[in-house]
């Protein structure tokens, strides 16, 4: 599996993007913002962090970046691209995703671990773990409250495209388990396609037990098995 | 511009047209006293102009020249086999074994903070992680450590609330986790909070770059951002006392952050220092230019030559003075091989930022600055760095405070009433309460190294590729140290080492933020000389040495001092991560063992604080023998992995730090029987802060090993109790009271306190 991490000024987890990928064997390279072309990979990757210092609105500018033409053709061959956090919000930005991500309801920077209902594992990303199992991983942002109009958020409940939502340590999507407001307690969405994955919790901080958690691997290691399986 | 073949003689300075004339009352303005004009009239031959005075009133700053500490720091012990660089430099760095070595400093930014308590603290952080990467070193943790007033004003509430957002949204923005720190709320800090930022750098032993100008001829680029007119004369600015108008006047000496840009500057820098492209590096923190470019010179021996006119501005009409004297941020002054200028302006390109040539470095020793070619100041450069005078003031104790500290506290211990009612509030006292309204605004997880994050005694940082890991803890108890100033320091020191061995770490060296009131009157430079000198006893006694750090004095309002706050951190190694020890009990049935001994030494206590405002009588004595034996003996045992969990004994006193075991993270809370058989007032078992003890659980089978390794050290060791199932009670008996608590009663108090109070609607303006 050769994935692209890409690195905008400004991005701060595509180190940790990186290491995740190369954890479950992935040949994984750093791409900068102004490099063009994304043929011979088989995913792309959006870290994390404040790429352009979140000026403007976050993720609004980094839409702009050469790379992102390549990243949105590729989308649109149906090829799988992953945004966590900063990424997700570009996604949202770049329109591969519907929706925006808008200043937490406490209008305070969020950071911890959260629990996380996985609502699908018949996709790309999820196919590893067990239907409704409960993840821990960490979040960390101050942008991270998902908003739709009433008939995207239809659309996206009524066609299974929520694959994440923010729950407490019993499953139950309760507004004490929400870090942000998020509508629906969403915390992690796909496309129509199901080839683009945007979430604003870290998987790729929950890759060791030292660090606290391993549930993060689920992802990396389902994106893997899908390749694997689209390759064979 | 000059060539370095030139004969060294000073070129002809005049000033520059609408110059204001040199009076007294100017060079007071500046901070100067009549001997040290004098004395730098007589350096320089001849009066000098607006320009130069500017630049010495920096160089020969509080902030800068160390002054009046000087001569005290000297005493401080700063070498063993593993410092590869002592102070003097932007920070210490220190050997960690595997090839790597970390840099580390703590910095303050108080001031600033008490006029613009966000712009104020996130620079501070700005300022602390270049401190780091200029020496070559990838930022990789962030503590702060924060002191503010009663949050009962509205004022300390905002200001505790925008410094911690400020600390939160720059350190987020660089991707550097924040792993601890601590608060504290007293009265003492009411108009002057006090905000240290330390950071931690991680390198490879090779990968050192040092801040000097060495290779005559070697052209002097900054890069990163331009030079506007924020922050000018900071460095004098901290210098100084704050009064009621500091507030309006002197917003325009506090410095706007940007982490973006900074963030792009350490990755510029990171990738400049390993291009070998240059020779030196600096970050322009305090007095900008003026201090970088001359300390430059100083260490090489070297002098410099620049021209104001070649500095890329923000604004025009900036005069040499301005733009000497800006502390506009993310700025650093690099001395780049000749020939190899372009490799520099491609590499800051890459990230979108500039570099330029200003200058050169010259042979002959001088600090030249031109204004498009004409001299605007021309200075020996090592009388500037190195010759500010050196102060030995008078220092006589306060006769209050000797009052204070001998105030008879026998009444107080004499409560036998409601204790588990008492120890529920002392749970909810913003100082023993959960940090968790601080800490979860902070991305303590970025670069997933984080193996302990805050809200315990330390943060550890594990060392990817090694088995080993970097633990931090930043500590000191004012009301301590304002009490009894050379025990207190002891006890700053001692308090920051146990933290460290309850992990599991080896503590290894300091870096210290010096936070005291007006040096020049001799109440306050006693409390300074005596911490010093407790500092530099507990040093030496756990071989920690100083590896750099700051000084702050001046922190007084309306002539009233803060605490004398000398904060220590320290860091420490953990040779195999597998071996760091949590602070929360774990697991039901595990023995609960008491090392040290309780007393009734309630001097300066949290409860004394709590129950009656008072901040009185003598504090815990520190024992540094016992002391050094207790954390040897508590290493042995993380070492043979026979602990289940290890926590300081500090704020609070026993019972809360017991009940800071039993809540951990809140998720599961698990309840104790705990039986006390001292011969004290149940307060004082309860809540002294006897320093010389940690609370820690074992395995049933571990126990007698742990009791015999405490024998084997000498350190007094009890089983004190059992970690009891979840949901059981939280139940401490004594001869004469006991205190028996719900635990989720207990975890609102210790969780809810912050909130309650930062959440309420009427926080939310000043």
């Amino acid at each position: 599996m050769k994935v692209a991490v890409i690195t905008f000024p400004g991005s701060n987890c595509d180190y940790d993007l990186y290491k995740a990928a190369q954890q479950v064997g992935a040949d994984a390279t750093f791409v900068w913002h102004r490099e063009r072309g994304l043929d011979g990979y088989d995913a792309v990757l959006l870290p994390g962090g404040f790429s352009y210092g979140d000026y403007l609105r976050a993720g609004a500018i980094a839409r702009m970046s050469p790379v992102m033409e390549d990243v949105i053709e590729f989308a649109h061959r149906g090829a799988p691209v992953v945004g966590i956090c900063n990424g997700f919000q570009i996604l949202c930005e770049a329109g591969l995703l519907p929706g925006a991500l808008v200043r937490n309801a406490s209008l305070l920077f969020s950071g911890k671990d959260v629990h996380l209902r996985v609502e699908r594992v018949d996709t790309h990303f999820t196919s590893q773990y067990e239907p409704g199992q409960i993840l821990r991983v960490p979040i960390a942002h101050g942008e991270g409250n998902y908003e739709a109009d009433e008939s995207t958020l239809e659309r996206l409940e009524g066609e299974g495209h929520v694959v994440f939502r923010y729950v407490d340590a019993a499953g139950e999507a309760t507004d004490a388990a929400n870090p942000n407001g998020s509508w629906h307690n969403i915390a992690g969405i796909i496309n129509d396609e199901g080839n683009v994955l945007g979430m604003m919790p870290h998987p790729e901080r929950a890759m060791e037990e030292l660090l606290g958690s391993t549930d993060g691997i689920g992802i990396f290691t389902s994106l893997a098995a899908s390749l694997s399986a689209v390759a064979s | 511009m000059s060539t370095v073949d030139e004969a060294v003689t000073e070129t002809r300075v005049s000033p520059r047209p609408g110059d204001p004339e040199i009076t007294p009352e100017l060079i007071a303005d500046h901070g100067l006293s009549v001997e040290e004009y004098e004395r730098i009239r007589g350096l320089m031959g001849r009066t000098l102009t607006f320009t130069e005075l500017g630049v010495f009133s920096a160089m020969w700053s509080e902030h800068c020249g160390y002054k009046n500490s000087k001569r005290l720091l000297r005493l401080l012990p700063t070498e063993a086999p593993w410092v590869i660089q002592g102070p003097g430099e932007n920070a210490g760095v220190i050997d960690i074994g595997d090839g790597y070595a970390l840099a580390f400093k703590i910095e303050s930014h108080n001031h600033p903070s008490a006029v613009e308590p966000y712009q104020g603290a996130a620079t501070g952080v700005g300022g602390i992680l270049r401190d780091i990467f200029t020496m070559g070193a990838r930022p990789v943790a962030i503590l702060d450590s924060l002191r503010f007033g009663d949050l009962d004003s509205g004022r300390v509430r905002y200001l505790f609330g925008g410094v911690v957002a400020g600390v939160g949204d720059y350190g987020n923005c660089m991707g550097v986790p924040n792993i601890g720190g601590e608060v504290v709320f007293d009265r003492g800090y009411e108009g002057n909070p006090i905000v240290n930022a330390m950071c931690l750098g991680l390198m490879k032993t090779d990968e050192l770059i040092t801040a000097s100008a060495s290779g005559v001829g070697n052209p002097l680029m900054t890069v990163g951002a331009r030079t506007g007119r924020d922050g000018i004369h900071g460095a004098t600015f901290a210098s100084e006392e704050l009064s009621e108008d500091s507030d309006e006047s002197s917003r325009p000496q506090v410095q706007v952050g940007d982490p973006f840009t900074e963030k792009l500057l350490l990755e510029a820098s990171l990738e400049l220092i390993a291009s070998g492209a240059i020779t030196g590096i600096q970050d322009m923190g305090a007095a900008g230019i003026t201090s970088s470019a001359s300390e430059m010179a100083g260490r090489a021996g070297n002098g410099v030559e620049i021209d104001m006119a070649l500095v890329p501005v923000r604004e025009r009409g900036m005069t040499p003075y301005e733009i000497l004297l800006s502390e506009s941020q993310e700025r650093m002054l690099v001395v780049a091989e000749q020939g190899r200028e372009q490799e520099v302006v491609d590499i800051l390109e890459k990230w979108e930022l500039e570099a330029k040539v200003i200058g050169r470095v010259t042979a002959d020793g001088r600090f030249r600055v031109l204004e498009d070619g004409v001299t605007v100041a021309d200075i020996p450069a090592l009388p500037l760095t190195d010759g500010c005078p050196t102060y030995e003031r008078e220092g006589i104790e306060s006769d209050d405070i000797k009052a204070l500290r001998e105030t008879d506290l026998s009444e107080h211990l004499l409560p036998r009433g409601n204790l588990t009612r008492l120890f529920q509030t002392m749970l909810g006292s913003p100082n023993i309460a959960s940090k968790r309204w601080v800490y979860n605004q902070y991305d303590t997880t970025v670069r997933t190294a984080t193996a302990v994050r805050p809200g315990g005694d330390a943060g550890v940082i594990r060392i990817r590729g090694t088995d080993k890991a970097v633990a931090a803890s930043t500590d000191c108890n004012g009301r301590f140290v304002y009490l009894q100033p050379r025990n207190g320091a002891m006890a700053a020191v001692a308090e920051a080492a146990r933290n460290l061995v309850c992990v599991g770490a080896v503590p290894t060296a300091i870096t210290n933020n010096l936070n005291f009131g007006n040096p020049l009157k001799p109440h306050i430079y006693y409390q300074f000389r005596e911490a010093v000198l407790g500092m530099k006893d507990a040093c030496e006694a756990f071989e920690t040495p100083v590896t750099g750090g700051n000084v702050s004095f001046y922190n007084e309002t309306d002539g009233r001092a803060i605490y004398p706050t000398p904060v220590i951190g320290m860091v420490g190694v953990i040779d195999d991560a597998s071996k760091i020890v949590g602070q929360a009990f774990r697991t039901e049935g595990d023995d609960i063992v008491l090392l040290g001994e309780n007393t009734d030494e309630i001097g300066g206590s949290e409860y004394l604080y709590v129950t009656k405002r008072l901040v009185a009588g003598t504090p815990p004595k520190v024992d540094l023998g016992k002391e050094r034996a207790l954390q040897q003996a508590v290493l042995m045992m993380t070492n043979a992995r026979h602990l289940n969990s290890a926590r300081d004994c500090s704020d609070g006193g026993l019972a809360c730090t017991l009940a800071e075991c039993a809540i951990g993270d809140g998720e599961a809370l698990i309840g104790i029987d705990v039986t006390l058989d001292d011969d004290l007032a149940p307060v004082a078992t309860l809540f002294a802060e006897t320093q010389g003890r940690i609370v820690v659980s074992c395995a049933p089978e571990q126990t007698a090993e742990v009791l015999r390794i405490a024998e084997e050290h000498g350190v007094p060791a009890a089983r004190i109790g059992s970690v009891a199932a979840p949901g059981s009670p939280f139940r401490i008996i004594m001869p004469e009271g006991k205190v028996e608590a719900d635990l989720t009663a207990m975890a609102e108090a210790y969780f809810g306190a912050l909130p309650n109070i930062m959440d309420a609607p009427s926080t939310t303006s000043a």
